[in-house]
């Protein structure tokens, strides 16, 4: 899990025309992970058991990381690096060393981070770790060390059933989030939070340059109600020459 | 860059997908300026009658690895093969579709290959003997150029962003079969369970007409397919439309649903909150149906009507009747 810019957040380019300025953006966990999050918690609801957040990334986190022990996890191992590279793989291979120590059952990621959009973390995890991932899941259901795991893709689903432990990407329908009371937020300052140094790997996707998309070019209101139907028609076919 | 550029053309029942050309052509045009080859990977079931049907866009040689346990994406089957195949020949580069398939492969095979994947290019090209890959992050905020250390190079190419082009002449490539002996697994895909009898995909249709909240609720959506089936399009949604259970997840377009780029985009009482432009700001050209005249959508379509969608859609459907009618 981790924390990623609030998805209404204006992003803007830092002066390195490399990075991204994020000093005034707000951060939230990212929503992906919300899903996988809520769907952990259900399964200890039902199963018993215990759900542990893992994070990579900076001191700051710490809020997100309370934020999830608020909404149910029982505690979390905090990889902490303030510069780790930025780079899908090298992240995986962090997590997946620091996960050899750690016995779980279910693995839970978010389809993708929607910061960097890479979508690549979760089954470069599970192939270092040697257990099967079904990604974009959308449904799962455990029994007798089984998983069954919607997955969705173009035009319907994909029903795939996977030995455990085995990892899971969350879609955006796999759960609802619920939201944390007031009397959650202080009791999860009580719960742990191992904090250690990820194992250091490097990256090998350097990003050259950040720009923003180009601007679209000025549209126009072309009337009001049906009347604007044909001159609609009209533009489609003559000006803009899509149909 | 040295070897050849392998492309993962994809396959849906017994027909490549559109995105597959996509990637094809764009590898023919990678190979072409660096010198090298395209060889194409085709992994399914009954599709080896139309293998060589990629030499239209420029593969030079394909590989086929045809069974019935494939038909349907099994991640440890694909990823196999792949590899197995790219341990042989070596390529400077794989492109990929960037579709379900595509991109849950690309990472896995990355991390065998001791490398990583650049999602959803929108672009690349060939620079200093190195492959540049522009992809947008931050949901589109932004347009990234990576480069990628070591070989080979992964990306996965965004459906609809690439042009598909047939080559005259096509070239007829060199087919071999793959063997294929099931690896170990942990996996066992049951079923595939399709939403209907959509024919596209939101991510590869060419026109898609998109309702909200505007619609007032889910039999109103009709309207809408109507207006998809005469321009031959599909239906999308936003997400409020969605959780409000009026349309299915994969409906949606946004944030936190697909991310389309039709040629056209018709949006049909969306008020065009950020999380779905996101989604669909790279459509070729955006209309706007709203009957809010200060509505954000407004703001960054192409054309727009102010007015109500049940008025306005249905005098719409007829209207391109009548064109396509003539034309
Ligand atoms: C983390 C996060 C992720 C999100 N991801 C997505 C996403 O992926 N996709 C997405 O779409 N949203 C997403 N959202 C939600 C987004 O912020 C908006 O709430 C949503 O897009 C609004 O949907 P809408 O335009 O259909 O509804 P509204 O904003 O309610 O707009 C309805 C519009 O319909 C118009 N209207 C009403 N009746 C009529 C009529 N009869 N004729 C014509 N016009 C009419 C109104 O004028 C209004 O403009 C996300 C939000 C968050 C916080």
């Amino acid at each position: 899990m981790r924390r990623v810019p609030d998805t209404a957040t204006r992003i803007k380019i830092a002066l390195d025309g490399k990075s991204i300025a994020t000093s005034d953006a707000e951060f939230v966990i990212n929503p992906y992970e919300e899903y996988a999050l809520e769907q952990g918690v259900q399964l200890k609801e039902k199963y018993g058991g215990e759900v542990i957040v893992l994070t990579l990334g900076p001191e700051k986190s710490t809020s997100v990381i309370l934020k999830a022990l608020a909404l149910g996890a029982d505690r979390a191992i905090h990889l902490k690096s303030e510069n780790f590279p930025d780079d899908p793989s090298a992240v995986a291979r962090a997590i997946a060393t620091e996960l050899k120590t750690v016995e779980f059952d279910v693995l839970l990621f978010g389809k993708k981070g929607v910061d960097d959009d890479s979508q690549q973390v979760g089954p470069m995890v599970a192939e270092l770790l040697g257990i099967p991932c079904v990604t974009q899941i959308v449904k799962l259901d455990i029994s007798a060390g089984k998983a069954v795991a919607h997955r969705e893709v173009e035009g319907g689903v994909i029903v795939v059933e996977a030995t455990l432990p085995a990892a899971f990407t969350a879609e955006k329908d796999l759960t609802v989030p619920r939201y944390a009371s007031l009397r959650e937020l202080v009791a999860a300052r009580k719960k742990p939070i191992l904090v250690k140094e990820p194992q250091q790997f490097p990256g090998i996707l350097e990003t050259i340059s950040v720009q923003y998309p180009p601007p679209r070019p000025p549209g126009r209101v072309l009337g009001k109600g049906v009347e604007a139907v044909p001159m609609l028609v009209k533009v489609l076919h003559e000006e803009a020459k899509v149909i | 860059m040295q070897g050849p550029i392998l492309v993962f053309a994809e396959s849906s029942g017994s027909e490549f997908r559109k995105s597959a050309f996509e990637a094809v052509t764009e590898a023919r045009r990678l190979a072409d300026l660096s010198k090298t080859e395209v060889h194409a990977l085709s992994i399914g079931h009954k599709i080896r009658d139309q293998a060589s049907s990629l030499g239209k866009f420029g593969a030079d040689k394909v590989s086929v690895a045809e069974d019935e346990m494939l038909k349907l994406f099994q991640p440890d089957f694909y990823r196999q093969i792949a590899l197995d195949l790219a341990k042989r020949i070596n390529p400077s580069v794989i492109l990929l579709p960037a579709t379900s398939t595509g991109k849950d492969l690309a990472p896995r095979l990355a991390i065998y290959l001791n490398t990583v994947v650049a999602t959803e290019c929108t672009e690349l090209e060939i620079s200093d003997d190195d492959l540049i890959a522009t992809r947008p992050a931050y949901a589109g905020k932004v347009l990234l150029k990576v480069k990628m250390r070591g070989n080979p190079k992964i990306a996965t190419l965004r459906p609809n962003v690439f042009t598909a082009k047939e080559r005259v002449p096509a070239i007829s490539p060199s087919v071999e079969s793959l063997s294929f002996e099931k690896p170990a697994t942990k996996m066992t895909v049951k079923e595939f369970v399709t939403h209907g009898a959509k024919k596209q995909d939101l991510t590869e249709a060419g026109v898609i007409v998109s309702g909200g909240r505007g619609m007032g609720g889910p039999e109103n959506y009709k309207i809408l397919e109507e207006l998809a089936s005469v321009m031959g399009g599909v239906v999308g949604a936003s997400r409020a439309s969605v959780d409000a259970g009026w349309r299915p997840h994969s409906d949606q377009v946004g944030q936190t649903g697909r991310t389309v780029s039709p040629t056209l985009y018709i949006a049909c009482g969306i008020s065009g909150a950020i999380q779905h432009r996101v989604g669909m700001i790279n459509s070729k050209v955006i209309v706007a149906i709203n009957k809010d005249p200060e509505a954000p959508i407004f703001g960054f379509a192409d054309y727009g009507i102010v007015g109500d969608v049940f008025e306005v859609v249905p005098a719409l459907t007829q209207e391109m009747r009548k064109y396509y009618g003539k034309n």
